[in-house]
């Protein structure tokens, strides 16, 4: 099983993942290169899939790509561009490869990227994508084709804590958590008050105890970048005196950080939330700031702390 | 055959928008057609719902999952049943049923067949 499908069976593990940047050239040493930062930190990395509805080195070449850097990917897989056929087949593939953890996603429309003119898909659903490769971990098919020798994957999902309809949104989570989400990588949410009552729902009816729930938390350097998020992407709203307070101070880079900080801070304080997704537009060396400011450790030296804990455990067992 | 599909057609498309896609789930949506989703989701609303309640894809319209979420709340005379099943797990869209009468395939019970591998063992 994958790094972070064990870190999930790991009660009171911390799990961090993160967005890897898109990559169009300059080969895997770009890759490498553009995910450094967030490799000394990141369970596990993203590997998106035509992002904002902008085509991009693809899912799963990248996802291969992080696999052969020796890090750990997230296969993202969203519905808008490939039917059926092809999101079993990427899944396939990109596992036979060992890349075992999948994140689905309904996905962006094709109105939101640069070839609005493009058909869209969504041939399955985000949930019913969900339900889709649970089923091909266990080894069969959406046609219930057998797969000899299934790959051992670990389903996610993703959903949106901050949109319309409020009241729906943790049963939506729960209804992707039933198919086989095991993690859930959340939308990025201005609303704190929003975040926790999705937490307290999901804490109240054990969703998050079968799934870890991972908030994002998203580094910008200027309030421009939080009116764009706020005017541009569809389902996340930013309140007008969040963008003020960063765009009124007296350093709006160091203010835009400590708003990161402080909605990292709220989120790891709500029950049931097991760690944090980072989507970093700064590349200023702010997710290692981020993590020591949260006590979060690199990855290398948390890892070395649970096996020894692990370890320790064991000797105990057999004495 | 042709006739019923038409004739359905005739009486859903101007109520409901209908598009024909031959398994219907107007019961489940608060009499909302999921298929008028710029996005076809059968499972909605998807994350990209604005703050105004606006669809992602057409902002001057209302998404269509939230007005299923509304009227299956709200809707008066519907069954009980009907009201609890907005949030259940609705199958792939069956596209070789397009264009076929849903009531036919309702009484036939071709629209609730699903893929072998759809089903859990």
């Amino acid at each position: 099983m994958s790094r972070l499908g064990e870190l999930i069976g790991e009660p009171d593990a911390r799990i961090l993942t993160g967005e890897a940047p898109s990559i169009d050239g300059g080969g895997l040493a770009a890759l490498q290169a553009r995910t450094a930062e967030l490799a000394r930190y990141a369970d596990a990395i993203n590997a998106t899939d035509n992002p904002a509805a902008h085509a991009h080195a693809s899912n799963v070449a990248v996802a291969i790509g992080l696999v052969r850097l020796g890090l750990e990917p997230v296969l993202q897989v969203v519905c808008r561009d490939k039917n059926r056929l092809a999101l079993q087949a990427d899944i396939v593939g990109a596992a036979l490869h060992g890349v075992e953890n999948v994140c689905c996603l309904t996905g962006d429309d094709v109105t939101a990227g640069d070839e609005p003119e493009a058909r869209r898909v969504f041939d399955l659903d985000g949930p019913q994508l969900v339900r889709v490769a649970a089923g091909l971990g266990r080894g069969r098919y959406l046609s219930g084709r057998r797969i000899e020798e299934p790959p051992p994957l670990v389903v996610g999902a993703v959903e949106n804590p901050g949109a319309h309809p409020l009241g729906y949104r943790a049963r939506r989570a729960a209804l992707k958590v039933l198919q086989g989400a095991r993690f859930l990588q959340l939308q990025i949410c201005y609303r704190p008050d929003r975040l926790a009552a999705f937490a307290r729902v999901l804490d109240e009816t054990g969703v998050s105890r079968r799934a870890a729930i991972l908030p994002t938390i998203c580094l910008v350097r200027h309030a421009r970048a939080l009116r764009f998020i706020d005017e541009r992407v569809p389902g996340i709203s930013v309140p007008p005196e969040v963008v003020r307070r960063v765009e009124q101070a007296a350093d709006p880079g160091e203010e835009a950080y400590a708003l990161a900080l402080e909605t990292a801070r709220h989120a790891l304080s709500l029950p049931g939330v097991r760690g944090l997704h980072l989507a970093d537009f700064r590349h200023d060396g702010s997710i290692a700031r981020l993590c020591a400011d949260l006590g979060i450790q690199p990855r290398d030296e948390r890892n070395e702390a649970s096996s020894s804990h692990h370890g320790r455990q064991a000797q105990a067992a057999q004495a | 055959m042709k006739l019923l599909a038409t004739l359905e057609h005739v009486v859903k498309k101007p109520v409901f928008g209908c598009r024909m896609c031959g398994q219907c789930v107007l019961h489940d949506t608060g009499m909302t057609c999921p298929m008028t989703c710029p996005k076809t989701l059968r499972n909605g609303p998807c994350g990209g719902v604005r703050e105004d309640g606006g669809c992602e894809v057409q902002p001057a319209m209302k998404c269509v999952w939230l007005k299923a979420h509304d009227r299956a709340e709200s809707l008066p005379l519907l069954p009980r049943s009907w009201r609890e099943h907005y949030g259940t797990l609705r199958p792939p869209v069956d596209n070789g049923l397009h264009g076929s009468s849903s009531w036919r395939n309702l009484l036939s019970g071709r629209d609730r067949v699903t893929p072998k591998g759809w089903e859990r063992e």
